[in-house]
């Protein structure tokens, strides 16, 4: 019980810290960092989706920006008719990113393997490419959105109210979600899909369907911080689909460490702190991010949650395991 | 759309499917032979324009320009393989994403720095420089049929080389089971170090003889190779005959069917609807083609039967 504790332990430090950031941070006149915290949040929340993919499902996806970037889009376009809810924009977001995750899904899954990262990367781009063709919103350049959502007409969602608290909350919720769904029974028919999927077929299971719901369900989270991006930056554009983003959000996931409670997590804040340290040293600061992600995909297998907590929980056993070469 | 243009998008087309053809059938046998994802496959590319335009700068000869840069891309692929992809072949394809992910930021950002983000542009060489009359309308450039012969000719090469020769016999049988071929006393390290490095120089030598007719940008390797993996998954993985149909297929398909689907559209929608839906699903198609295969044969048209 104690080194399953200690995760907890680990989660609810991150979280008290994040809490504590916006009373903070104004008093020693360092607000700039709370957007850095907040590109982190966002981050995130697409990673822990992309976790239950990757960590528990085996499933290496390599378009999931695309759902992040349908879902702002769909926002967007559903503030510029009219809707202003964010709970109407919500049920929108979700639900377009969803169903373009079911079609997405239901193909790319036929396959396995990397066939599967192919294909994942492939319907990314060509999201990519639909949005930048998008020309009455945007196009190329984006949208820039003058009026924002509201809470039933409270300016609490906005930049100007409690962002950041929102987005707070939402990450705290997908993780709880994702940690609850992973140790349910979906879960762990996932991971045995995962190790030896003959024998979880065997078993009765079919793993087409978990595997569908899985990525559907990332999808729809995936979408989640899409909308809260897009409320945060007051602008969307196709970048947002880009698969440097893609990639970026599978680095977060590696790096943190795959199928561990807080990996997502704490890869995202890894990934937002290297950006601004290196990039504050000097401005082509990729030329050492590079082969730094070079020298981690060589030596570093277990991540960073293994590295900074080496907890021999059972899912980091599993995490270790997950580097199998289903799908 | 008129008799002219088509010829033309055509040409245009097969020119595109034959360079696609080359990044294909690298990626396809680096995969088909070491089970190896390589996402820097498309950046080598990038490597071959940019050093094709660096030679040319330095020795003002376009012909020394390309072996040179030949030589220089078989290099840098040999080096890659010795000191990053050597260590990843035996690691899950999450580990070999990551590193060549690296690659590409770091080698994006390495041509940004040395010849700045803008494009640059090379001019054909002056014998190749002019272009044929086809029909009373039709002048089409002799460098891009020279493009399309050079790419047809290292299909045919490659196609000979895996299925005729000693090489070609070790590479199929290195994709089938490389344990086998290890313990017949073949050293497969070295194999699989000739196939990379081919595979390098074919992606190169696709990126110096697109430099005249696309722009030299950062970056611009990481589209084609996308549009490569589509290849690849048209054509089925590991195999050097699916990946030149698939390669022709996405070729045709990205030139011809984009303009017939836009003026089809034009027919049948009223301006206001065609002119935007035209460009959305025009730049889909592509991706429609590939989703049709899935539907179809998920394992690819042409896939390797043990034999590429």
């Amino acid at each position: 019980m104690m080194r399953v504790d200690r995760s907890f332990l680990v989660m609810a430090l991150i979280f008290a810290l994040l809490l504590a950031a916006p009373f903070v941070l104004p008093l020693v006149e360092q607000t700039y960092l709370l957007s850095l915290l907040i590109k982190a949040m966002l981050l995130a929340i697409a990673a822990i989706s992309l976790d239950l993919l990757v960590g528990h499902g085996g499933m290496v996806s390599l378009g999931h920006a695309a759902f992040v970037a349908i879902g702002a889009y769909a926002a967007a376009i559903g503030l510029e008719s009219g809707i202003e809810n964010i709970l109407a924009l919500l049920v929108l977001a979700v639900l377009v990113s969803g169903l373009f995750a079911l079609v997405t899904g239901a193909l790319a899954l036929r396959t396995s393997g990397v066939y599967f990262l192919m294909i994942t990367l492939a319907f990314g781009q060509m999201a990519y490419f639909t949005l930048t063709s998008l020309a009455p919103y945007g196009g190329d350049d984006g949208l820039t959105l003058w009026s924002m959502a509201t809470l039933f007409g409270s300016d609490v969602v906005q930049n100007g109210g409690q962002l950041y608290l929102v987005i707070l909350l939402t990450l705290l919720a997908s993780w709880w979600g994702v940690h609850r769904l992973s140790n349910a029974r979906f879960g762990r028919v996932l991971r045995a899909a995962r190790d030896n999927p003959g024998r979880t077929e065997i078993m009765g299971f079919s793993i087409f369907r978990y595997r569908l719901t899985a990525y559907v369900i990332a999808g729809m989270i995936a979408a989640v911080s899409g909308l809260l991006t897009m409320q945060h930056a007051e602008f969307v554009s196709p970048a947002m689909a880009a698969w440097q983003r893609s990639g970026d959000l599978l680095v977060i996931v590696v790096l943190g460490g795959l199928g561990t409670r807080n990996g997502a997590l704490l890869g995202a804040l890894f990934l937002v702190l290297v950006e601004e340290v290196l990039g504050s040293i000097f401005h082509e600061w990729r030329l050492l991010y590079g082969p730094l992600l070079v020298l981690m995909a060589l030596h570093a297998k277990g991540g960073l949650s293994d590295l900074l907590f080496p907890a021999h929980g059972p899912e980091t056993t599993d995490a270790t395991r997950a580097n199998g070469e289903q799908i | 759309m008129s008799l002219t243009l088509f010829l033309i998008q055509c040409l245009n087309g097969l020119q595109y499917g034959t360079l696609l053809f080359l990044i294909a059938a690298g990626l396809t046998l680096v995969f088909g032979v070491m089970g190896f994802i390589n996402l820097a496959h498309g950046v080598q590319y990038m490597v071959g324009a940019y050093l094709v335009f660096a030679f040319q700068q330095l020795t003002g000869s376009f012909v020394a320009a390309v072996i040179l840069s030949m030589a220089a891309a078989l290099l840098l692929g040999l080096l890659l393989e010795h000191f990053v992809f050597r260590h990843l072949y035996g690691r899950d394809h999450l580990a070999q994403v990551l590193a060549t992910f690296g690659i590409i930021i770091f080698l994006n950002e390495l041509a940004k720095i040395l010849f700045g983000p803008g494009t640059l542009t090379i001019e054909p060489p002056e014998f190749l420089a002019g272009s044929v009359q086809l029909t009373e309308q039709l002048r089409y450039p002799v460098y891009r049929f020279v493009t399309i012969l050079a790419g047809l000719i290292v299909a045919v090469l490659l196609y000979i080389t895996v299925t005729r020769t000693r090489v070609g016999m070790l590479i199929r049988a290195g994709a089938t089971t490389p344990d086998m071929v290890s313990a017949l006393g073949i050293n497969v390290q070295k194999l699989f170090m000739i196939v990379f490095g081919v595979g390098a120089m074919l992606a190169g030598f696709a990126g110096v003889i697109a430099a005249p007719i696309f722009a030299i940008e950062p970056g611009m390797g990481d589209n084609i190779l996308i549009i490569a993996f589509v290849v690849i998954i048209i054509g089925g993985v590991g195999s050097i005959r699916g990946a030149f149909l698939g390669a022709l297929m996405v070729g045709l398909f990205d030139t011809v069917g984009r303009t017939l689907l836009i003026e089809g559209l034009e027919v049948v929608f009223p301006p206001s609807v065609s002119n935007q839906v035209g460009p959305a699903l025009a730049s889909m198609l592509v991706y429609i083609l590939m989703a049709a295969v899935l539907v179809v044969r998920p394992q690819g048209l042409l896939p390797a039967k043990g034999a590429a």
